[in-house]
């Protein structure tokens, strides 16, 4: 059914709300499935963007048509032709709070969500009314010179500074879903901040006035210019309800020399989601860029946050946290590559799994030749809790350098029975003793999160040993 | 009428193999028991039975908590009952913090019929009460921000089950070989605070080997475990001599019970742990 785009706050999609006034006249969207040349070139007309960027997506779309579907990691049952790749007015979002899944809405009650937050993590609206908070955070930023905004306004308002660094981390032809991400990217998060600038709270995600914040195919590029420092935190405990099923996001950064920079990520994508991510920072001479990584929900996760460690004095964390219940698969892990001498790399990886979920660490060491004196560890830890789950690793270290140090060390445990009974001698049923053995398991990563994200982890982590989530 | 805590013939298997053979006794509230005996004769496995661990099998007998059959409750029952082990090492919950686990057992212990997922004791009510405690027992107050257990020394596992006992406040608590692995100071400091701890509302069984930990805790009663049965019951007077002069002269007062530890000594899967001569200290290095 075609919508006519002239009265936009009738529409209940951000990404409508986005366009310029003056497309209104040109266009009445037509929705439809599938994807082929002309739905791209649609796309971008419809977000006015300049040419350059239409060619993009087009020679990205070509590439996408080449590539063939990963053999390795989960399995990606997606039918292409059926899925829409550009909205249709209903895309993604529930008309009405009433066709959100049950469990889905307990969950926000449990969670002690606010009424109006859930509407939108729900999608039924679409934007989240942080405007009074945000609106005076918008202004110190920018007398700062940062520029926080989404995508699409990046490229139509920055295109010259877009330019210079959009895909060039993440090539279309990375893989097959950077590839489709390229092709149909619409949302995301565009971050700049000038030299010097240290942002001292976190850059959130939802703070993006136009954008809702569960984008099929965002599309974020942020930049930290040398000496600067930024926390971008992105997603939510509370799960991520969408129609359509098939999420592919594509996220680069570049944090250049001295600078810092940490990106959060807490997802909990409700069970009918494929959430496929490319995500890759490079860190100039004595940058340190920090993954913070929470993955709690999904059908199928893929995403293996990397840190390019380009030159000396680099380091790179990330921490990991996958969580895999009943009909789950995450297959999530990390890639640090030294290009350069003295550089320095970490990969925390906390793996669950429970109820028959499949929670597994994929992840990559490689130490290119010449990156003399470098540091690489790895420790990742699974904790499977029942027989019918399951957990993997797969390592893959590629070492072509011999003056460095790399480390990997790995383990498996079950919940052990003395401190099953440790805790209920201290008057802690079964349920409870394996809830608070799980939150102790992942407290690396959790004593990292923002305070209230933490908490909500806290009572997430205690729903999914519930069962009640997703 | 004083609470009372009845073990009645208790019999109790690891695996195939019976350990205790038929042990009676019966602690009130405000007494202190000693449990005395050489090294494998059953002692925590009395002290793991009455809490219910998985791995010992009761095959025969009763435990009563005023008159409440304690067999047919899950641990944590037992636990909400008013029980406290404090085990001689503990293990270890990486990850979780001491304060926020005592929180959560405190509030179990407190409010027997709390449902999981229902609320904790406010935070700031209970890190008042956490830190008074702590200081009482002359603990640093940086304790309670580490994981429970883990990398602790010996002497700070003891001192973490002493402030879990001081915090839950059990109408019973059964201390296992709660001095060894400290030193002469640590000891007498844990003996102390577990006479202020206890004072009269605590009906105790101190698991022992060292009269230190007796020093401040006189028991009222002591009991001499031999080969799975107890042999011998006196006051403090008894724990004093067998401190001197170790075992032989109650092996040779109960030559069957002495010829059952022989036996069971040989079969002993546990890893030989030195015996201390009778009569010295031993002082280990924390």
């Amino acid at each position: 059914m075609a919508t006519d785009i002239r009265n936009p706050v009738q529409d209940p999609i951000g990404e409508i709300n986005k366009y310029d006034f003056r497309n209104e006249e040109k266009f009445v969207f037509k929705a439809r499935k599938g994807l082929n040349r002309e739905v791209v070139v649609e796309i971008s007309e419809m977000k006015g963007e300049p040419a350059w960027m239409r060619e993009f997506r087009l020679k990205a779309l070509d590439i996408f048509y080449s590539k063939p579907l990963p053999r390795w990691g989960g399995n990606i049952a997606v039918n292409f032709d059926e899925i829409y790749y550009y909205l249709k007015p209903t895309q993604g979002q529930v008309k009405s709070w009433d066709e959100v899944p049950e469990e889905i809405k307990s969950t926000f009650d449990k969670l002690g969500i606010p009424e109006a937050e859930k509407k939108f993590l729900a999608g039924v609206k679409a934007q989240y009314e942080s405007e009074v908070v945000y609106g005076s955070l918008k202004a110190e930023l920018s007398k700062q010179g940062v520029i926080f905004t989404d995508m699409d306004s990046a490229v139509r308002e920055h295109s010259d500074l877009v330019r210079r660094y959009f895909s060039t981390l993440i090539p279309a032809a990375d893989n097959k879903f950077a590839a489709l991400n390229s092709a149909v990217w619409s949302g995301g998060s565009f971050v700049y901040v000038p030299a010097g600038v240290k942002i001292e709270f976190p850059l959130q995600a939802y703070f993006r006035i136009n954008a809702p914040n569960m984008g099929q195919f965002e599309r974020t590029l942020i930049i930290i210019e040398e000496g600067a420092q930024a926390h971008y935190v992105e997603g939510c405990t509370a799960p991520m309800y969408s129609t359509e099923s098939l999420h592919a996001a594509v996220v680069e950064v570049f944090a250049k020399q001295g600078s810092r920079f940490r990106y959060t990520t807490i997802q909990n994508w409700a069970n009918n989601i494929y959430n496929l991510v490319t995500k890759r920072a490079a860190a100039y001479r004595d940058a340190l860029v920090e993954w913070v990584d929470g993955n709690l929900g999904s059908r199928l996760t893929m995403k293996y946050p990397s840190i390019y460690l380009m030159e000396p004095g680099a380091r790179g964390e990330v921490l990991s946290v996958a969580f895999a219940s009943t009909g789950q698969h995450q297959d999530a892990g990390a890639k640090l590559v030294h290009c350069a001498p003295h550089t320095s790399g970490r990969i925390i990886s906390k793996s669950i799994s429970r109820n028959g979920g499949r929670s597994s660490y994929r992840g990559l060491v490689r130490v290119m030749k010449g990156a003399k004196k470098s540091k690489s560890n790895v420790v990742c830890d699974a904790l499977i809790l029942d027989p019918r789950s399951r957990s993997d690793t797969y390592p893959y270290i590629e070492i072509e350098e011999q003056d460095v140090m790399v480390g990997h060390e790995a383990s498996v445990s079950r919940i052990g029975e003395e401190q099953l009974f440790y805790l209920a001698s201290r008057g802690m049923t079964e349920h409870e003793a394996a809830t608070m053995i799980v939150s102790g398991f992942i407290e690396p990563l959790v004593k990292e999160l923002p305070m209230e994200y933490a908490l909500e982890m806290n009572r997430l982590i205690e729903l999914q040993m519930e069962g009640t989530v997703g | 009428m004083t609470e009372t805590l009845s073990i009645i013939d208790l019999h109790v298997n690891v695996g195939d193999k019976p350990i205790l053979k038929g042990v009676s006794l019966e602690i009130r509230r405000g007494e202190v028991h000693a449990l005395m005996g050489p090294n494998g004769s059953g002692k925590s496995t009395l002290g793991f039975a009455i809490m219910g661990h998985p791995g010992y099998q009761v095959t025969g007998g009763r435990i009563e908590l005023n008159g409440m059959d304690v067999l047919a409750m899950q641990p944590h029952e037992r636990a909400r009952a008013g029980l406290f082990l404090a085990f001689q090492r503990p293990v270890a919950i990486p990850g979780v913090r001491m304060a926020d686990f005592l929180r959560h057992a405190a509030t179990n212990i407190r409010h027997p019929e709390r449902k999981e997922g229902e609320d904790l004791i406010p935070m700031r009510q209970f890190r008042k009460e956490l830190s008074e405690k702590m200081r009482d027992l002359k603990i640093d107050p940086e304790f309670a921000r580490r994981y429970v257990n883990e990398g602790f020394s010996g002497g700070e596992m003891k001192r973490a089950e002493i402030l879990q006992m001081a915090v839950l406040r059990p109408k019973f608590a059964i201390l296992d070989e709660t001095d060894s692995g400290l030193d002469v100071d640590a000891v007498r400091l844990a003996s102390q605070s577990i006479a202020e701890i206890g004072g009269h509302e605590m009906g105790i069984l101190i698991i022992t080997h060292h009269e230190q930990l007796l020093e401040h805790n006189p028991p009222d009663f002591t009991h001499v475990l031999l080969g799975g049965r107890i042999v011998e019951t006196g006051g403090a007077e008894l724990a004093a001599q067998l401190h001197k002069q170790g075992y032989d002269r109650v092996r040779a007062a109960h030559p069957e019970a002495a010829a059952d530890e022989a036996a069971m000594m040989e079969t002993s899967t546990s890893p030989p742990r030195s015996q201390a001569p009778p009569g010295n200290e031993i002082i280990y290095a924390k």
